[in-house]
């Protein structure tokens, strides 16, 4: 058996982040060893935590060494949880202080324009990442977090979720596939994680099994909150699946579709005008659209070219799409900008929401703007866009108050 | 208190300044004057002034070229105990100090002042120095393993910090007296006219030697560029210049460009350089005309680039920004949404270019920039002025030269200068890895709560509660606008609250203020 563990980030770049080094000993006591950059006004705090760590997973013989580049606390316990486990089987959780700012759940069809995939390995992108106010943060623990750093990242971001301020963005997990993701759902679900990313999902079997995961969880926890699920198409089988999968459970609440590993599945290369995946796109828009959710975009990978990104989500809209992914802060100002109501949008639909109001105090049975009759699926879209451009702060809640008609 | 001989020396005379600090009066055997307030303090009398010089004394062909930086400083008649100048243009490209005091040492002298406008990485070899006694101690700025090795003590004067504006008024006021001013210029004749436009390691202007030039006992000049007469334009006065030499080699071009030149790619940075162009916008400071200050640190040069895209909306222009300069402010001016640039320091070759060939982009000096023993100076003028800080205190202090541990990592710079604008924004980040920003009280006085008027940061604004007027301005605003207290508790949730440092009574270097009276002393760090 391995005497020696790790668990955590070091080097040159790294911030807010540390690395432990973990031995069993037979004998001598504990001996805890300190280096941090903050050691002059944090080093007392740090080797308190780790001497309190040590004592709940009942270590009595050991030596962990810390080498801190400004870890929060939270951040050191997750690396000291997961090097301590590695040696030690332990059923217990050592678990940092849950924020009542966090305990909030989202509604099954707020807006989700963006949502910010953050590494789930590494602290730095995430204690900020709220300030930015994306739609929704996703916390990656499946392609963002290296192999052989998968399990150490489960005890980040669980102390993530229960540590770090989202300031009101969707808290949102993509665990990985299979058997694994089915553990990852352990660290998250008792931790008020509102809604989970299912990735690579080609089989409405896959939800059912992450459903009862799920159930079997909140059995235990008893948390009330509902977790919404966002499967993502990325292959062949999975588009030509996507309604089934879609209208699966009913606590799906949008399709999202991921084009690199789906572009690869179908043996060709991702453009920027994306010819090739037109079809794909589509699929998982009609196929949310049947299932009354929302269909979501792929990612931008061009952090640079706010530009290109910008025509992308002209072009994303224009297929029906309600949002996308993002990897970086500054593309969530132009997602939202850009799949917002424009002004145009805004003024169509002030019209037909006018008259529409106008036809109710006169107790008309059909809305009309001018000799032109407005079938209700307008007039409810109508609607839709101005509760958004008004949640956005595009549009005065009064508005109608001051509304001339043309 | 019995400190022991040497140090007795170092530093004597405690007193309680009016920030509320302990400092000296009597530093390395010359009284200082406590800090009294901000525009307390007004010496009288007549400025310190240069020898007399005769032109007979002079050769009259107006060759003044030696043949080595050695004899320049043997015919200049370097000794035990002299006050040598250089300036930081360079910055961490810089050949020439060092060269100076390697000549110093192998000539034996002791117990040199080095009085730099500001110290770089590139002079960390000047320890060698500083422990063998060739250097007694640095007037200037301590960075990096110079910051380092004063704050552990080790330095056998006391160091002092100074502003760029009050390095002028060091010298003006006698306090400073240079023997021997180097002054490393990209290009020069033999009669010793210099600039920094021209020349392999050009880096813009002169204006941190000028004082030098005019004050010191004799003045070198140092270049690899060598013209004939005239040197066009000139910078700096052959008619002030004693000797001249000319090297293979006085700086490392890329290194001469400051490596804080970029505009940030991390996203907090530029949030918070979003929300200080906003908070700028609704306070009614950007306006057709305006005027403002970015540094050179990559938050404040993304504001400049928000400032640019709001001028060009509304069809403004500023009527000068204050550089630093760099291409984004070069662009501005060539855009024409800035009517000039007052140039401090050129930050990359598009400033030196700019600089040679736009008559529009003006170099500048502490003279007329910030020099307390003017008749007036234009930071003043400015309306607004972008800076940094490593630490804040609930009374909006501020420290620019310590870390929060304690030990001295920058130096004041413009700084001080600068909080004389009609507002000063601090875009900083609440916390810096684990570290909060704001504080009880900051290690290092560098600036009175009373000229700083915002503090930025990643998760709300502060507004100086004097300035009443930009609350009011804000008071709709959709901008986060917090207190200061409520930003340090957030703070301190996120973090947990800081242990105090470990620092002994021992002072190490003190912290002038911009009118040259002592501020803050930086006490030695115990390992």
């Amino acid at each position: 058996m391995d005497t020696i563990a790790t668990a955590g980030n070091k080097g040159k770049t790294v911030r807010s982040d540390c690395f432990v080094t973990f031995e069993m000993k037979d004998s001598g006591g504990l001996e805890i060893h300190v280096e941090s950059k903050v050691d002059v006004l944090f080093g007392n705090s740090i080797r308190e935590l780790a001497k309190e760590m040590l004592d709940f997973f009942e270590v009595k013989n050991a030596f962990l060494k810390i080498e801190d580049s400004g870890a929060l606390a939270l951040v050191l316990a997750a690396r000291i949880e997961a090097a301590i486990k590695k040696l030690v089987k332990s059923s217990m959780e050592f678990l940092p202080e849950f924020l009542q700012e966090n305990q909030y759940s989202t509604a099954k069809d707020r807006n989700r324009f963006s949502r910010l995939y953050l590494p789930g390995n590494t602290p730095s992108l995430m204690i900020n990442a709220g300030v930015h106010h994306p739609d929704g943060i996703i916390l990656d623990l499946e392609d963002a977090v290296a192999p052989d750093k998968k399990d150490e990242a489960r005890f980040l971001v669980r102390n993530a979720l229960r540590g770090l301020n989202f300031y009101g963005a969707e808290r949102m997990v993509r665990i990985n596939q299979g058997e694994r993701g089915l553990e990852d759902l352990n660290y998250v679900i008792p931790h008020n994680v509102n809604l989970i990313l299912l990735p690579k999902c080609e089989k409405p079997e896959q939800i059912r099994d992450v459903n009862l995961q799920i159930d079997k969880i909140r059995k235990k926890q008893k948390s009330i909150d509902p977790v919404w699920l966002m499967p993502i198409i990325e292959n062949a089988l999975g588009v030509i699946n996507a309604y089934s999968i879609a209208s699966e459970a009913s606590n799906i609440v949008a399709l999202a579709i991921g084009l690199e590993d789906y572009s690869a599945d179908i043996g060709t290369q991702r453009t920027a005008e994306g010819t090739e995946s037109f079809f794909a796109r589509s699929m998982v828009v009609n196929a949310a659209r049947a299932s009354g959710i929302q269909p979501i975009d792929s990612v931008f990978s061009d952090v640079s070219d706010l530009e290109g990104l910008k025509q992308n989500i002209i072009r994303s809209k224009g297929l029906g799409f309600d949002g996308m992914g993002c990897i970086h802060p500054r593309q969530i100002k132009v997602i939202h900008e850009n799949f917002a109501p424009s002004v145009d949008e805004t003024e169509k639909a002030k019209k037909i929401v006018y008259a529409y109001h106008k036809a109710l105090e006169q107790g008309l049975g059909v809305v009309s703007l001018g000799t032109k009759m407005i079938d209700a699926p307008v007039v409810k879209r109508a609607l839709n866009t101005i509760t958004v451009a008004v949640k956005m702060g595009k549009v005065n809640e009064n508005w109608r108050e001051t509304y001339e008609q043309v | 208190m019995k400190i022991g001989g040497k140090l007795m020396n170092k530093y004597d005379k405690l007193v309680t300044n009016a920030a509320g600090r302990i400092v000296p009066t009597e530093i390395n055997g010359h009284a200082a004057i406590p800090y009294l307030g901000v525009g307390k303090h007004r010496p009288t009398g007549r400025k310190a002034a240069p020898l007399i010089s005769s032109c007979i004394d002079y050769p009259g062909d107006g060759n003044k070229t030696l043949a080595s930086l050695k004899e320049a400083l043997i015919k200049s008649g370097l000794k035990d105990g002299m006050t040598i100048s250089t300036h930081h243009h360079f910055r961490n490209g810089d050949l020439v100090a060092n060269q100076i005091f390697d000549i110093a040492s192998e000539l034996g002298v002791k117990n040199l002042v080095w009085f730099p406008s500001a110290s770089f990485p590139c002079h960390e070899s000047l320890i060698k120095y500083l422990e063998d006694g060739t250097i007694h101690h640095i007037e200037g700025s301590m960075n990096g393993a110079l910051g380092k090795f004063t704050t552990l003590g080790k330095m056998k004067g006391l160091g002092v910090l100074r502003s760029h504006g009050g390095r002028y008024q060091a010298v003006q006021d006698g306090e400073v007296h240079i023997d021997i001013a180097v002054i490393a210029a990209p290009t020069a004749d033999p009669f010793g006219n210099a600039n920094g436009v021209d020349g392999p390691a050009a880096c813009g202007l002169l204006g941190f030697a000028l004082a030098d030039s005019q004050y010191a006992d004799k003045v070198i000049v140092v270049t690899d560029h060598l013209v004939a007469f005239p040197c066009i334009p000139w910078q700096i006065h052959g008619n002030l210049v004693d000797y001249v030499v000319v090297l293979d080699k006085i700086g490392i071009p890329e290194k001469i460009i400051s490596g804080t030149t970029e505009v940030t790619k991390s996203p907090d940075r530029l949030l918070l350089a979003e929300w200080s162009a906003q908070f700028c916008d609704e306070a009614g400071i950007i306006r057709d005309g305006f005027s403002f200050q970015a540094g050179a640190g990559g938050t404040a040069l993304s504001i400049g680039i928000y400032f640019a895209e709001i001028l060009r909306k509304r069809g403004w222009k500023a009527r000068f920004a204050r550089g630093g300069s760099n291409k984004y402010l070069v662009s501005m001016l060539e855009d024409g949404l800035t009517e000039y640039i007052l140039d401090g320091q050129t930050f990359d070759l598009d400033g030196v270019r700019s600089m040679r060939e736009n008559p529009r982009h003006i170099n500048t000096s502490p003279f007329t920039s910030y020099n307390y023993h003017g008749k007036g100076n234009f930071a003043s003028l400015v309306d607004v002025a972008i800076l940094g800080a490593t630490e804040v205190d609930l009374n909006f202090n501020a420290n620019v030269v310590t870390h929060s541990d304690g030990y001295l990592l920058h130096g004041i710079g413009g700084w001080q200068n600068c909080l004389f604008s009609k507002c000063t924004i601090l875009p900083i980040p609440l916390f810096r890895d684990r570290i909060p920003v704001i504080r009880d009280n900051v290690t290092t006085i560098c600036g009175p709560g009373e000229l700083i008027d915002v503090i930025v940061t990643e998760r709300g604004i502060a507004i100086n509660p004097l300035r009443k007027d930009l609350i009011e301005k804000l008071k709709n605003s959709s901008l986060p606008i917090k207190t200061i207290q409520e930003l340090k508790t957030e703070a301190e949730q996120i973090c947990g609250i800081p242990e105090k440092p470990k620092l002994s009574e021992e002072i190490v270097a003190v912290i002038k203020w911009v009118d040259g009276t002592i501020i803050d002393a930086v006490r030695k760090v115990i390992v």
